[in-house]
């Protein structure tokens, strides 16, 4: 039997997570809770930049993919936003501080913050929870504000209650210099007293130059009709950034889940400029 | 070149075995496929496909990554132990051997698969040569040749010898530990033996197929073609192509209670599973049409635009032999020579 | 076969069906494919001889949303798994125009390896015009024969009979096949020591690689979405392989289909791994008629299953065996 020492060098596989504990728990809305998480030893897990992913699995329960929605900057822990929709995020809603779940990551691309979007006006679109993984890009932008030009936040949701992380867009947005936001929700409601309507019919509304660079996030049909609106405001494919989303699960482009032409979103991706999105077939 | 007489093939096994497990064709229940060599199996070197490829040696149907142990609100988590002892894999045929090196531009690209990786690097491969192909066969389409197929060692059965040359140096230490039981050789009858198969290879019907239109770069215009409408109507969207396919890569992660700790393990799956892209919000693929595309898309213009050309099919003719509604990639690929004028 | 396609074209002309469910040519001489044809044009690639094994029924629980009819061909079997459809409200009758087709044996290209019959050219033959007595096989390795009997699938020599349950029209004469009794096999097994019985179904079902081929051709499995696909249980088709696991899949499967499964062999015919699947089906066939009497599925469209129907005469449980 001949002993082997090949893999001595290997340490664990990038299929295997780490263990994080669940340090804080925000309910956002009524289906969205934020959770921070921490290595088990305290500090973060990892460092990942704005627009990745990670791997977020309840034993026995599933794994999923989620977009991580705290900046890099932010030294101390990786915070995730989750809407309430299947078996494991369901789960997830149940879980209590101090309780543990498996992570795996940082996955995908980012957004080029430290790259194209540098030094550029920055437009930021985002419908419901879409916005998580574009807080990660604003707080970072944020952070790291004299290197970015203006920036205009435009946010979406159903109604005044799924605004996601409303208190940290009010004192933190609201207030950064040479930062616009505008908020709307769906329908009118008994209380608000902001703007009302689609994201896509206010983003023509606001009538915004064509000097930004955008990045786009939300569902499906919402990033289909403010693509739209901005080519029909003279923006070009070539200046707009989004996410998209597919079923994952290896996180490292072999599975083969999330396959679409060429490229595997998990890996490639998630981030796409959208002249990118367009040299797909049509199956995302 | 060494040769050994075939009746004296079992004692060469043993001889392997008595340091190393070899996996190679066994018959059990009327079917062919990989086993480990132990006494009491029926090795078969006969049969040309085993039924499922040799890549569920490397890449097993099922196993376990980890397992997840709950205590309290505590995790603890333990990896699988990596492949540690050498093995051999006996009698693999050409088409199997390319089917390794697809799964290889796969697994071995970064992030490494330490699982896969780790039986790759203790894996000994003798593969060989197809004495009699059939009419399923197209490798050489895929520019494999079934005369002398790629391996550490190829093997020759002609007549009542089985010749034996090593090429690499994984191979050469194998030829060492038999070097007891193999004597020297020429290469005359293995020589006449190649240029026999290659004049059968030339008279099989799916030898001409064309590939010239299927490449990286195709992938709009494939991709649109009405032709799919028509092509996947047999398709009954079960997984016999994927699983019996040398190539398929694609896995599930799962977890599975035992009672005492969760494992987390990797199976095959298959995208022609109407689950296969399911996720909470939707599915993205819900037409077995699309389904159907997908597999065909991904093995001759996918594949080969991230792995500079190389396609992942290798011509074996599993889903030729296998299919259950007798649709299969052959059919697909003239479908469009057909409709190309090519 | 010509006469067929002549009908066939006739019916299209005229507009009685839209479309015709049959078989398609295959690339090899023996593998042709289920296939809708939607011109008479098409038609000219239609064939229809002795490996045209394939059920049509459950391609019609899919015809029966198309727009208009579709002509579909059953031959004297598939009329079993068609009646049995319309009794669980799968296909619309309305929606079919049936032509019975005769029917002189279906073969196996498997058994044709098992002879030893590789590299193939071209065979004849298998024509359902021609006797059926004798394969004439070209191969790269020679003219081989073989009896047409001993290529035939299993199903075949335990033929129900030539008649058509259900059709418009019929078309094309049949020949009797049936050599055997189809629970020979069965009472066989029956009579194992029961550590046999239990070796001999862990072999085969050992070799089960859950591809579901047996599930998705089986006109009995029509749920819209079966368990073994719901994410919502540990009940996945992609359980981890362990040989219970492999078990019970089939045996759930035996289970949900008793009473409703008409023998009609397609899910033995098409296993990549040669599982004798249709044994566990006529276990529960053999059990069904001993213990309420004979019955058939797919006899007519109509009779209540002896599972689905309470009498007073029915078996307690104490009674059996």
């Amino acid at each position: 039997m001949s002993e082997c020492t090949c893999h001595k060098n290997y340490t664990l596989d990038t299929l295997v997570p780490m263990v994080g504990v669940v340090t804080d728990i925000r309910q956002e809305t009524p289906d969205v809770k934020t959770f921070r998480v921490n290595a088990p030893e305290g500090g973060k897990l990892f460092e990942h930049k704005p627009g990745q992913c990670a791997m977020l699995c309840c034993p026995g329960v599933g794994e999923a993919m989620f977009s991580i929605t705290s900046s890099p900057t932010n030294k101390e822990y990786q915070e995730f936003s989750i809407k309430k929709c299947g078996v494991l995020t369901d789960y997830l809603h149940d879980l209590q501080v101090g309780d543990e779940i498996t992570v795996r990551g940082p996955y995908g691309n980012n957004f080029p913050v430290d790259t194209e979007l540098k030094g550029k006006n920055l437009l930021f679109v985002a419908g419901g929870i879409g916005l998580a993984p574009l807080r990660s890009v604003i707080n970072y932008v944020l952070d790291n504000r004299d290197d970015y030009g203006t920036v205009d936040i435009l946010y979406g949701s159903r109604s005044a209650d799924d605004l996601v992380q409303l208190k940290e867009i009010q004192e933190v947005w609201m207030k950064a210099k040479d930062t616009n936001v505008y908020l709307t929700i769906d329908r009118p409601q008994d209380g608000w007293d902001g703007h009302v309507g689609f994201v896509p019919a206010y983003l023509k509304e606001l009538e915004l130059t064509t000097d930004k660079t955008v990045l786009v996030c939300g569902p499906p049909i919402m990033i289909k009709f403010v693509l739209a609106a901005l080519t029909e405001m003279g923006f070009s494919k070539t200046q707009a950034y989004t996410t998209l989303e597919l079923r994952m699960k290896c996180g490292v482009g072999k599975c083969g889940r999330c396959n679409i032409g060429s490229k595997y979103v998990c890996k490639d991706g998630p981030v796409f400029r959208c002249d990118e999105v367009d040299e797909l077939p049509d199956e995302y | 070149m060494k040769k050994i007489a075939l009746k004296d093939l079992s004692a060469l096994l043993s001889l392997i075995a008595e340091t190393e497990q070899i996996y190679l064709p066994c018959e059990k229940g009327g079917q062919v496929n990989y086993a480990r060599y132990e006494d009491g199996v029926k090795v078969d070197l006969s049969t040309l496909k085993t039924v499922k490829s040799a890549k569920e040696v490397f890449f097993p149907q099922s196993e376990t990554l980890y397992t997840m142990y709950k205590e309290g609100k505590k995790i603890r988590i333990t990896q699988q132990e990596l492949q540690s002892e050498d093995f051999i894999l006996f009698g693999v045929r050409g088409c199997d051997v390319k089917g390794i090196e697809v799964l290889d531009k796969v697994f071995l690209s970064a992030p490494v698969d330490s699982f896969y990786s780790a039986r790759r690097d203790h894996g000994t491969i003798v593969s060989l040569a197809c004495g009699e192909p059939e009419e399923s066969c197209f490798c050489t389409v895929f520019e494999v040749d079934p005369t002398s197929p790629a391996g550490d060692v190829t093997a020759w059965i002609v007549g009542e010898t089985l010749y034996w040359k090593a090429n690499t140096e994984k191979g050469e230490a194998l030829t060492e530990k038999c070097a007891s039981l193999l004597s020297d050789s020429d290469c005359a009858e293995v020589e006449a033996e190649k240029s026999k198969i290659s004049s059968i290879l030339s008279q099989l019907p799916y030898t001409n197929l064309s590939l010239e239109s299927w490449h990286g770069e195709a992938t709009k215009e494939k991709f649109s073609s009405d032709l799919w409408k028509e092509l996947y109507k047999p398709c009954l969207g079960c997984g016999t192509c994927t699983f019996v396919c040398p190539t398929c890569q694609c896995y599930d992660l799962k977890d599975y209670d035992t009672g005492n700790g969760i494992q987390k393990y990797r199976c095959w799956d298959s995208c022609m599973y109407s689950d296969f892209t399911m996720m909470a919000h939707g599915n993205n693929r819900t037409s077995q049409m699309q389904r159907y595309r997908q597999r065909f898309m991904h093995k001759l213009v996918y594949f080969p635009a991230n792995n500079n050309g190389m396609y992942s099919c290798v011509g074996c003719g599993r889903c030729v032999d296998k299919c259950p509604a007798s649709t299969n990639i052959v059919k697909v690929i003239k479908a469009f020579s057909e409709k190309e004028g090519k | 076969m010509q006469e067929l396609i002549r009908r066939m074209k006739e019916l299209m002309a005229d507009g009685t069906v839209q479309r015709v469910l049959g078989w398609k040519k295959g690339d090899l001489s023996y593998n042709p494919e289920p296939y809708y044809f939607n011109t008479a044009e098409e038609l000219d690639e239609f064939v229809y001889d002795g490996f045209c094994g394939a059920n049509l029924s459950k391609y019609m629980v899919k015809g029966s949303n198309l727009e208009g009819k579709t002509l579909v061909l059953l031959k004297p079997c598939d009329t079993y798994s068609f009646n049995q459809l319309i009794k669980e409200h799968r296909v619309d009758r309305d929606k079919a125009y049936i032509i019975g087709v005769g029917c002189k044996g279906k073969l196996s290209p498997e058994k044709l390896k098992e002879k030893g019959i590789k590299g193939i050219k071209s065979i004849s033959g298998a024509e359902i015009d021609g006797d059926c007595t004798e394969l004439k096989i070209d191969t790269v390795y020679g003219e081989k024969t073989v009896a047409y009997k001993d290529v035939m699938l299993e199903r075949c020599h335990v033929c129900k009979g030539k008649e058509h349950r259900i059709y418009d029209e019929l078309m094309l004469e049949s020949a009797d096949t049936c050599d055997g009794d189809r629970f020979t096999d069965v009472e066989i097994i029956e009579n194992l020591p029961a550590d046999e019985k239990f070796a001999y179904f862990r072999q085969e079902l050992s070799k089960c690689i859950r591809c579901n081929a047996c599930r998705n051709v089986c006109p009995a499995c029509n749920c819209r979405k079966c368990v073994f696909d719901s994410t919502k249980f540990d009940s996945e088709q992609k359980a981890n392989v362990d040989s219970f696991e492999e078990s019970m899949f089939h045996i759930i499967r035996a289970f949900h289909v008793a009473g409703r499964c008409t023998d009609c062999g397609e899910c033995s015919r098409v296993c990549p791994q040669g599982i004798p699947l249709h044994l566990f089906n006529r276990k529960f066939i053999k059990d069904i008629n001993e213990y309420y009497g004979e019955f058939t599925a797919g006899e007519d469209a109509e009779t209540k299953g002896p599972l689905t129907d309470y009498t007073l005469e029915d078996l307690e449980p104490d009674e059996r065996r």
